[in-house]
């Protein structure tokens, strides 16, 4: 019987053969921290230790609240400048670089078959450029960073199996929120997903590393999908380093196997408050919206932004309703400027922030009042989420969350 | 170990956000501050009421989302005793451990108990006593019952390094 994925590097890593279900103690490739790193810092000294165990291992990214939205933050940044620049962390990104997750692969932190923890639930993403990548704890962060190693459990695999021509601005968004809605938000919990089929093949980098970011979203450990030409390509042109592709066997064992077809998919959102309370946008379409939040690691990037420019080009925002755009890093930001489409986005009426992730989870930069409702193109619409529990946030696709912007409602793009 | 408590009942994809919101997560630090915000968008009633040893039920994917700690720290700081559900989030579970707060997995419980009903948990025999009878829940794997036995990891890794 062959092996995933996961069993593969799990086990390379390991040292030994191993098989989903088994705990196995590894050291990570790479170990990604944020504005949380203040916290997991304390926690280190906690431990007793004086040095971090290898400072190369780390990768440091402010993004969270940035630049700093009070003084608790501006201390907390502080903290974090101090604690890379005496540990020696080189890899340190302050506020004016981006995303954490989208810094990740553009700074070259991300390679096939590398194995990736982060202290942050959407560290999943780097599975779309075929690395193993995790969310972890603060604390197993602190200990990686006196140790050097954490305790993974190998998981079991569910391949979603996609096929069809995706319909005309029908994007990856789209597909993981039907996803959503077939396999519901705990559809994969523990487990990986590995990502393939036709669809999968013909999709952009771009779309993938959504698809891999909402795996968090469906309760899996990692997303994953296996490295092409593409991959290649783009891994090449952003980093150096020697790197062994993995690929689950043809005759692996995996779990569940789920076939999604697009050949008919409509524009998706998930309604309030759970990621799986999925609909085709026409179903709600008329409901009055406040803000639409562009942005997020889930979907700020150069393909998001054509899709967006797309619709507002020529347009004004409607009257009742504020914009936010949030470019997911510095690069992105210089390519739209460079197209001339912030100031597209300015005559629009849309509000261009800094790279950050925004008010994504309700720190600043866009929180809602008492009853606003926000189309947002992020990954998560909890309760409380966009910081106010009285709000509603609807996940969208950048294109419907753009036309929602023009008619002040939720509104579906192919009625244009 | 004996866990005798009241249940707080809840229901399913009990997330991180209305365990310990979003916004709070980088400007409430102090354990007592945290204690008093856990559950404060699900049910506000909690932190005023929460006794020691008080006990968390919840459904399914109890703790998905965001990996931040704070979810299950909150908790413990707010003095509760065990969390209990028919499937946790991965990191929330981990992190619960990391934290030494007991995070069982028992369906049937779940479906038998009623908010406010007293139950005892039996760590070491695997079972949960109620009025209704006494159900099991499975042991935590070898790997990893060295970190809760310790009382979390940053303490197991102190012993583990030989750090007293």
């Amino acid at each position: 019987m062959g092996k995933t994925f996961s069993e593969k590097i799990l086990g390379k890593k390991a040292g030994k053969p191993v098989v989903a279900g088994e705990i196995v103690e590894i050291e990570p490739d790479v170990a990604m921290s944020h504005d949380n790193t203040a916290a997991i810092s304390q926690s280190f000294y906690e431990i007793g230790v004086d040095k971090v165990y290898n400072p190369d291992m780390h990768v440091v990214i402010l993004d969270h609240a940035t630049p700093a939205a009070n003084s608790k933050f501006a201390q907390n940044h502080k903290d974090i400048r101090e604690f890379v620049a005496k540990q020696g962390i080189k890899n340190f990104y302050d506020v004016n670089v981006g995303i954490c997750h989208q810094v990740m692969h553009e700074q070259g932190h991300v390679w096939p078959g590398a194995v990736i923890v982060g202290s942050d639930s959407h560290t999943t993403s780097y599975g779309a450029y075929g690395a193993f990548s995790a969310g972890i704890g603060r604390s197993e962060m602190a200990v990686i960073m006196a140790r050097g190693k954490i305790w993974l459990r190998v998981p079991e695999t569910i391949k979603i199996h996609v096929a069809g021509k995706l319909p005309a601005h029908i994007t990856a968004k789209d597909l993981v929120l039907k996803i959503a809605k077939e396999i519901g938000a705990d559809g994969a919990l523990y487990k990986a997903i590995e990502f393939c089929g036709p669809t999968i093949e013909q999709m952009s980098l771009s779309g993938r590393f959504v698809l891999a970011n909402m795996a968090a979203e469906l309760g899996a450990k990692n997303g994953y999908v296996a490295p092409d030409e593409k991959t290649l390509e783009y891994i090449k042109s952003v980093t150096d380093k020697e790197f062994e592709i993995v690929m689950s066997d043809d005759d692996a064992e995996f779990d569940q196997i789920v076939n999604i077809d697009v050949t008919n998919l409509e524009p998706m959102i998930a309604k309030p408050h759970t990621v799986d309370n999925v609909c085709p946008v026409s179903e709600v379409k008329g409901t009055k919206i406040h803000q639409v939040f562009f942005g997020s690691c889930t979907n700020g990037r150069y393909e998001d932004f054509e899709d967006i420019i797309d619709i507002i080009d020529g347009r004004k925002i409607h009257p009742a309703v504020r914009m936010l755009v949030f470019p997911a890093s510095m690069k992105v930001y210089k390519q739209i400027l460079q197209q001339g489409w912030v100031e597209k986005l300015v005559d629009f009426g849309a509000v261009v922030m800094n790279p950050g992730c925004g008010p994504c989870m309700g720190n600043h930069a866009g929180i809602l009042a008492d009853g606003e409702i926000c189309v947002a193109t992020s990954n998560r619409n909890f309760k409380g989420r966009l910081g106010n529990n009285n709000a509603f946030v609807y996940l969208a696709s950048p294109r419907t969350a753009a036309w929602c912007a023009v008619k002040g409602e939720i509104a579906d793009f192919r009625e244009m | 170990m004996i866990i005798k408590g009241k249940v707080w009942k809840y229901g399913d994809d009990i997330n991180t956000d209305v365990l310990f919101p979003g916004k709070y997560t980088y400007t409430v630090t102090d354990p007592k501050e945290m204690a008093k915000i856990a559950l404060e968008d699900l049910d506000s009633e909690f932190a005023k009421k929460v006794q020691k040893n008080d006990i968390i039920i919840g459904g399914t994917n109890f703790g998905c989302g965001s990996s931040r700690e704070q979810a299950a720290s909150c908790l413990l700081y707010a003095g509760v005793g065990a969390v209990i559900g028919k499937s946790f989030a991965r990191i929330f579970f981990r992190n619960c451990i990391n934290f030494g707060l007991p995070a069982l997995t028992s369906p049937k419980l779940v479906d038998s108990v009623e908010h406010g009903d007293t139950i005892e948990i039996d760590t070491e025999k695997g079972t949960i006593t109620t009025d209704k009878g006494v159900f099991e829940f499975p042991p935590l794997p070898n790997e990893v019952v060295g970190i809760f036995d310790a009382g979390g990891l940053i303490p197991y890794t102190r012993k583990m390094l030989g750090i007293e």
